[in-house]
């Protein structure tokens, strides 16, 4: 066999290591804000950080928990993560059970199909958009971060490809013993399709969580902000007017060490449905890539 | 079996989708009419003054506007470049790992990067990219000097690349070692028993066996050629490196809602949006012609 001549057992550890090396790269920025966030202020401020916390403080983390504006927008993007991702599931759902019929069945079928795809392919670009939201009396209003980003065709074409690979006879048996299409959807493809339903829900979630233009671009006030927003202008933009802090305090708590804290914090959700993501992911990137 | 032939539920369960796409996909088409007009928001979009073209000659006479695009064309075309190389040869390797544990473990760190957000990556990368930051100290244990990445003209589209690989590839992979995956294991059995190394059967094997969605990818990723990464560069980029660093959808945002020129932001949108689109529907439709690709 090829993998015990020696000239392949050398490759092997190399090729392994280099791979760890690459993998370890990946998460390298991430130890190293971990890292500081746990650090003091005088060694964050002297970049004595590297990837292990010097002179080990939870204070950044105290400061951050005690900024009302941090929690307050936590708040608001667990709301908009949650209501987000339940409208997106339902109108998905619902979209994609007459998009999977065949063109005999649902003879619209093709004008719908269109109707989305076109809409994936072609925008009108940033402004168009602005004044839409505005006209429709979104901006400053917390919907402008759930309604626009109820329709993802990805996530449509998702769903009724799984919905697709259900039997035929499941349906028509259904329909025979006198259901309806809607008692269908919900009786028979709801409890078969939970594991697609979960696959959406997570990259839903992912998205909201992570969405922090939408708050940017068309809401005034900071104190409205999601947490991406609020970090995007803390962190990125260096809106100091947010951290409430006094001059004492600026002392104590070095910006940098609360920036990582709230930085770790905001990836933290993430990270913790991160497992769950890295089992259904690989279903919907592959999908539609290699078929017959 | 009546039953089956009524449609009307389809319709009803289209509703709400079909409300949400009008609402917020059509509804913004209509507006592209702003980019032949001097829009100003008081007058309205039937009150402003009608100029034809000219936003889109201004497009081409200013110097700024040329040089977004030429960044945004350079930009886009490298990611896309090593966005495909550095997957494909992460695959092969990968591939040849033969402990399922350790395997798995690289695939688990490689992919997190894609699953945050750029406000995120991007506070990160400012923190380690700056001038006394970590990358500069590791650097300068090997005796290079600071490098300012994201203050510095020659620097800045490097960093971009570089980052924006570092944050994909991984993800990038997967379709490859799908595609490898679905390999029959005769082939390489078959090889072995011919005599054939490992470098061999790579070659004549495994990269053979991944050319198609090679393909795939490659030919799709033509429509994000004026796409280069709206959230990446503008949690990256300031005022030093507009120069060799803003794009188009920067430079429209900034333009457009910071400057308050509505008709010449949608101008610029709506070139950017249609030459997309062309390129969309001429990649989708060689994908199908070369690999049998579909989407819907």
């Amino acid at each position: 066999m090829y993998y015990k001549s020696l000239g392949y057992r050398v490759f092997n550890v190399f090729n392994i290591g280099f791979l760890i090396f690459l993998a370890v790269l990946c998460i390298v920025p991430l130890i190293h804000v971990l890292a500081i966030s746990f650090s003091s202020k005088a060694a964050a401020d002297a970049s004595l950080v590297g990837l292990w916390p010097v002179e080990f403080s939870i204070e950044a983390y105290k400061k951050t928990m005690n900024n009302p504006a941090f929690l307050r927008s936590i708040l608001i993007s667990v709301a908009r993560t949650v209501l987000g991702t339940a409208v997106t599931l339902a109108v998905t759902f619902l979209a994609a059970y007459p998009l999977s019929k065949d063109n005999s069945v649902f003879r619209s079928r093709s004008f719908y199909s269109w109707l989305f795809v076109f809409s994936m392919i072609f925008n009108g670009g940033l402004v168009p958009f602005y004044i839409v939201i505005q006209k429709l009396g979104l901006i400053n209003s917390f919907w402008v971060l759930v309604l626009p980003a109820t329709v993802n065709t990805f996530l449509v074409i998702l769903m009724l490809n799984f919905f697709r690979g259900i039997p035929k006879e499941l349906e028509e048996a259904a329909l025979i013993d006198g259901a309806g299409h809607f008692k269908t959807l919900f009786r028979i493809y709801l409890p078969v399709s939970l594991p697609s339903i979960a696959t959406i829900a997570l990259f839903s979630m992912v998205f909201h969580w992570n969405s922090w233009f939408d708050g940017l671009l068309y809401l005034n006030d900071s104190r409205d902000f999601p947490l991406a927003t609020f970090l995007q202008t803390v962190i990125i933009q260096r809106d100091m007017s947010s951290m409430s802090m006094s001059p004492q305090e600026m002392e104590l708590i070095s910006q940098t060490t609360v920036n990582a804290a709230q930085i770790f914090i905001g990836a933290l959700p993430i990270l913790l449905v991160y497992p769950f993501l890295q089992r259904f992911f690989v279903k919907g990137m592959t999908l539609g890539s290699v078929k017959e | 079996m009546k039953r089956m032939k009524k449609t009307w539920p389809f319709h009803v369960m289209l509703l709400p989708a079909v409300i949400c796409l009008f609402l917020f996909s059509y509804l913004p088409m209509g507006g592209i009419i702003m980019a032949f007009q001097n829009y100003k928001p008081w007058l309205g979009l039937s009150g402003s003054e009608w100029v034809g073209l000219d936003n889109f000659r201004y497009l081409f006479e200013r110097q700024d506007s040329m040089q977004v695009i030429l960044n945004t064309l350079v930009i886009a075309v490298l990611k896309i470049v090593f966005n495909l190389l550095i997957p494909f040869g992460f695959a092969i390797l990968l591939n040849e790992v033969r402990k399922t544990a350790v395997k798995g473990t690289i695939q688990t760190l490689v992919y997190l990067p894609h699953f945050l957000s750029w406000v995120i990556l991007g506070g990160i990368l400012i923190e380690m990219l700056a001038v006394d930051g970590f990358a500069n100290r590791i650097l300068g244990m090997f005796g290079v000097d600071p490098i300012f990445f994201l203050g510095d003209n020659n620097w800045f589209r490097f960093t971009v690349i570089i980052s924006d690989v570092w944050k994909e590839f991984g993800y990038n992979t997967i379709v490859f070692l799908a595609a490898l995956a679905g390999v029959n294991p005769t082939l390489y059995e078959a090889a072995e028993m011919d005599g054939a190394s490992r470098f061999r059967q790579t070659l004549h094997i495994t990269i053979p066996s991944m050319l198609p969605i090679t393909v795939v990818v490659g030919t799709l990723a033509l429509g994000n050629v004026l796409n280069a990464g709206f959230d990446q560069i503008f949690n990256l980029y300031n005022p030093l490196v507009y120069e060799k660093g803003d794009i188009i959808d920067t430079f429209v945002y900034r333009t457009a809602i910071i400057n308050g020129e509505m008709g010449f932001g949608t101008a610029i949108g709506l070139f950017k949006s249609v030459i997309s689109m062309i390129l969309i529907l001429v990649s989708y439709r060689m994908a199908y012609k070369w690999a049998g690709y579909r989407i819907f």
